[in-house]
């Protein structure tokens, strides 16, 4: 391979591979869950994949992305957030090409230019100070676009809620984002290690706020990550789903 | 004469476009309702640190009379909201209005220079639902998507769902509220809700 080994890649094949296996494995076990959902066909599985990820979340990334708040200033700590997400915004460019919208690509590659050379390599978000705004994309909402159904939800190892439609998704997208034309391993690892730290700071308060509100964290992060992905995929207005409408006048008619 | 007529005519058209406008519209309402409580949490330091008490009040005066919570609550709680005594649905609706105050308390620590911007809506005039999209602006920050669900009881407009980032509301608690009732009844839903809104607030607890 040109670039090199490609760690992440690797490890997020393998972990589909690995969670294929477990499927298989937890089919033949009763399901222990009550109201299974046609959505989630591996609650099991997942269920005990999002244990695995509590768990290193608890020990692990929880506790550095504490260290990190504690030791970088909020103004560095966003040049960081700054960074990644400008290096997102080229393949989110690349996306908005795919999915027939070349106006916001042709934005996002503006966005990227300007904040890249007059942003110091994008740790200046100057572009939405001026009023262009960020729309990610990503390989998973280009698949729904193009008419790809999430199908099963998947809790992905680290990563954790995904589908199988957007975990090939990211698969695809981090063996073609920037930081994977990098040629140094260490740098590379160390990249990814840094923006995983990074999104894991910001959402410190959110996680504190979802074990306060829902009854079952691991249904209430599942359903909202399989709405948030469908509103994405259609930049914020889904198609209205008939069957679910009609369902929810029928209880609504029964409740009055 | 003839242009007495047409005037008259235009007249008489206009008169039930008055009666119409009577009513104010779904994203005038939230337009409104938005910028009042976002104006008045900016007003009341109180607000932003937690002060349920006070949240409660603000809420019960500028939203909850434009929200159908009847509506909102027996679409959560689905097929058993039917199964349920008159008294265990004033229960849910008590401990789930709760649960979504509380959601909303945590949020507002980070109010500070926000601002309101509707988008286009939508909908034809005879429509009695209709959802109106707004997005909550920051500075420099990427905007919050907020919509909302409506309904149109007699003259009036009703919220009976919200929509943060995507995620609708009662969806996000159908399952939760199904699971709890096929395993513990509707009581046991009721339960696990007021516990749930009797343990203390946690944090930055991750």
């Amino acid at each position: 391979m040109s670039r090199g080994v490609r760690p992440f890649a690797r490890l997020l094949a393998a972990s589909c591979v690995t969670g294929a296996l477990l499927l298989g494995g937890c089919a033949t076990l009763p399901g222990s869950e009550t109201s299974r959902s046609p959505k989630d066909p591996f609650e099991p599985y997942n269920r005990a994949m999002d244990r695995f990820n509590q768990a290193l979340d608890d020990a692990l990334v929880a506790p550095v992305a504490r260290g990190y708040r504690a030791v970088l200033p909020a103004g560095m700590r966003a040049w960081v957030g700054n960074f990644f997400a400008n290096l997102w915004d080229l393949p989110s460019a690349g996306h908005q090409l795919l999915q027939g919208k070349p106006e916001r690509a042709f934005m996002g590659l503006f966005r990227f230019g300007v904040n890249t050379t007059l942003g110091f390599g994008g740790i200046l978000d100057i572009a939405t100070a001026a009023g262009i705004e960020r729309h990610r994309e990503d390989f998973g909402q280009t698949l729904g676009r193009w008419g790809i159904p999430p199908g099963p939800y998947l809790v992905l190892p680290l990563f954790g809620p995904s589908s199988v439609r957007d975990g090939v998704g990211l698969v695809l997208d981090f063996r073609n984002d920037l930081v994977s034309y990098i040629d140094s391993s260490e740098t590379r690892l160390g990249l990814r290690a840094l923006w995983i730290v990074d999104v894991r700071e910001r959402l410190l308060d959110a996680t504190g706020l979802v074990e306060g509100i829902a009854l079952d964290r691991y249904l209430f992060v599942r359903d909202s990550y399989l709405q948030r992905r469908q509103s994405l995929v259609w930049d914020g207005e889904p198609p209205e789903d008939e069957d679910e409408d009609e369902d929810k006048e029928d209880d609504a008619r029964n409740g009055k | 004469m003839k242009r007495f007529l047409a005037w008259l005519f235009g007249a008489l058209l206009l008169v039930p476009a008055f009666g119409v406008a009577a009513a104010e519209a779904p994203d005038a309402l939230i337009r409104r309702i938005s910028n009042e409580m976002l104006d008045k949490i900016k007003a009341d330091k109180d607000l932003r640190t937690g002060d349920f008490a006070k949240l409660s009040a603000l809420a019960d005066s500028t939203v909850m009379p434009h929200v159908d919570f009847q509506r909102m609550t027996a679409l959560a709680v689905g097929r058993n909201w039917r199964a349920a005594t008159p008294e265990q649905q004033k229960r849910l609706m008590e401990e789930f209005r709760v649960l979504l105050l509380r959601t909303y308390s945590g949020a507002l620590s980070a109010v500070k220079d926000q601002s309101i911007r509707m988008k286009p809506m939508r909908a034809a005039p005879e429509d009695a639902e209709v959802i109106v999209r707004s997005e909550v602006i920051q500075p420099g920050r990427d905007a919050l998507q907020l919509d909302y669900r409506l309904r149109k009881v007699g003259d009036a407009w009703k919220i009976y769902d919200v929509n943060v980032l995507g995620v609708w509301l009662v969806e996000t608690y159908r399952n939760q509220f199904a699971q709890e009732v096929s395993s513990k009844g509707i009581d046991g839903l009721i339960k696990s809700l007021s516990e749930k809104n009797q343990a203390p607030d946690q944090p930055n607890k991750s």
